[in-house]
């Protein structure tokens, strides 16, 4: 298993193989705050390199979910989509949204390590 | 201009408030612990909900205060008791609403509670009519803590000795610190509660005290889902100078004596309106499954013909569920008629639903 990487939109990815495992971060979460609902991609869907590929909704207001690389859909979390609040619980464990088999790897060359993100996260949210 | 804020700025600092900017003042959108637990909260024990950036105008007069007020409410003010208060609007000719607000009659004058966004306005526009008789004061110098809940009415009446003896939509002047609070039974959550009118320097030590003893502060975030699951319109979403009291369906605010005699401003559309019908009317909307449907999303029929219109959208946390409140053709108000509402380029069904999603628990009394 590859190390975990983190995407300027805040979603985490860890490669297994050629399949990507996707999520929100922990810090979304806290900045969305109770999540209540969430949409996901199609099995069999094809998503673009930070195109969209879900929504999350707070009790506040939508928001986007981006893909942080390309790829086919090839599993969605549907216990997220029937249990919401189960992102905020564990975003960046049990409650991942999506996993989508790559079709190149290198895609992951540009998005940010843990120490990077954490970085990124602390300023971006000051 | 710079940011206001309230006399409980620190207090909700120092309480881990997230901040946004609500009609000029800087104001608690939620706590630590979250818009949902926080709703929670206020359902099952007691929220303190600061609600200082509200207006408290007071009016001072007698029996002609009166009469002249009549002319711009469409209450009956003559009939009503001495500390008892009516949910009312402020309209143009049009019936048009510039604000809703609660007024209140006072031994010496009346007591109005106006939105804050809405309060300057409102305060130009009563001025205009009042001010060569009558001396008009916006309060600067009190705030309103609104402490709501079922455990409100133990906590408050330990700190303010006889407040339960209020019934809903009363209010009465208590002692307390040598001070004197208005208190109100009343409150924007559908739950038992009161509002206390408390001047500024007091009002963080008397907040401190209802935390300490089990009450917990709430940010605006939950009390927008708990004022929507109670059905209750909010300025600037269900109501503005676009819609009538009775397209709102707040025609119960109007008094039934004032109907047959009119003479307040917007009377002559408000009785028409009646008579005819509106064309448009506010109802209560539930999307099925898990959709939220927000404020402008479209709504249609079951043919995809547009209807309407959504005004408030979000989460119920006591319903589990989306709930929303939206304004639609009259044809298609009935409850359970089904409807289609358009959410990021797709039409998901819903319904029709009657109001409130959650059942109101006020404690009224005789009147």
């Amino acid at each position: 298993m590859s190390e975990v990487k983190f995407s300027k939109e805040h979603e985490w990815i860890i490669l297994e193989g050629d399949v990507a495992t996707i999520g929100i971060t922990q810090h979304a979460t806290e900045m969305l705050g109770d999540i209540v609902f969430a949409e996901l991609p199609e099995k069999g869907s094809n998503v673009e390199k930070d195109g969209t590929a879900g929504v999350v909704e707070s009790t506040k207001a939508a928001s986007d979910v981006y893909t942080p690389v390309s790829g086919e859909i090839v599993d969605i979390n549907q216990a997220i989509v029937d249990d919401p609040a189960k992102i905020n619980e564990d975003p960046e464990g049990t409650a991942w949204f999506f996993k989508l088999k790559m079709k190149d790897i290198s895609e992951l060359d540009s998005l940010m390590n843990k120490e990077e993100y954490d970085k990124f996260a602390k300023e971006s949210s000051s | 201009m710079e940011i206001k804020k309230t006399s409980l700025n620190k207090l909700h600092q120092d309480s881990q408030a997230k901040f946004v900017e609500f009609a000029g003042y800087e104001m608690p959108i939620q706590y630590s612990k979250g818009v949902i637990e926080e709703h929670r909260f206020t359902r099952s024990h007691a929220g303190i909900f600061d609600v200082s950036h509200m207006g408290q105008l007071f009016i001072y007069g007698n029996e002609n205060l009166t009469s002249d007020l009549e002319k711009i409410f469409p209450l009956d003010l003559k009939n009503l008791q001495q500390n008892c208060s009516k949910y009312s609007f402020l309209m143009n000719e049009e019936a048009g609403i510039y604000d809703d607000l609660i007024i209140t009659k006072l031994e010496d004058g009346y007591l109005i509670i106006l939105n804050a966004a809405c309060k300057e306005k409102d305060f130009e526009i009563l001025s205009n009519i009042l001010s060569k008789k009558y001396k008009l004061e916006l309060s600067n110098d009190r705030a309103l803590v609104a402490i709501q809940g079922p455990k409100a009415v133990e906590i408050l009446n330990e700190t303010i000795k006889g407040v339960k003896n209020l019934t809903f939509m009363t209010g009465d002047w208590f002692d307390y610190n040598g001070q004197k609070l208005f208190v109100t039974r009343s409150g924007y959550t559908g739950e038992d509660g009161f509002e206390v009118s408390i001047l500024n320097d007091l009002a963080e030590e008397f907040t401190k005290i209802l935390i300490k003893k089990g009450a917990k502060l709430i940010g605006l975030g939950a009390r927008d889902t708990l004022r929507l699951e109670a059905g209750l319109c909010l300025y600037g979403h269900e109501l503005d100078l676009n819609k009538t009291p009775v397209e709102a369906n707040l025609k119960w605010a109007i008094s039934k004596e004032r109907l047959s005699s009119g003479g307040f401003v917007g009377s002559d559309k408000i009785i028409n309106q009646i008579k005819e019908g509106a064309k448009q009317i506010r109802v209560g909307i539930k999307p099925e499954g898990r959709l939220i449907a927000r404020e402008k999303t479209k709504i249609f029929n079951e043919t995809e013909l547009p209807i309407g219109e959504i005004t408030s959208g979000t989460f119920g946390p006591s319903i589990n569920g989306p709930i929303a409140m939206g304004y639609v053709d009259k044809a298609f108000s009935k409850i359970d008629t089904k409807i289609l509402l358009e959410v990021r380029g797709k039409k998901h069904p819903a319904n029709i639903c009657k109001l409130p999603f959650y059942k109101k628990s006020y404690v009224k009394g005789v009147n």
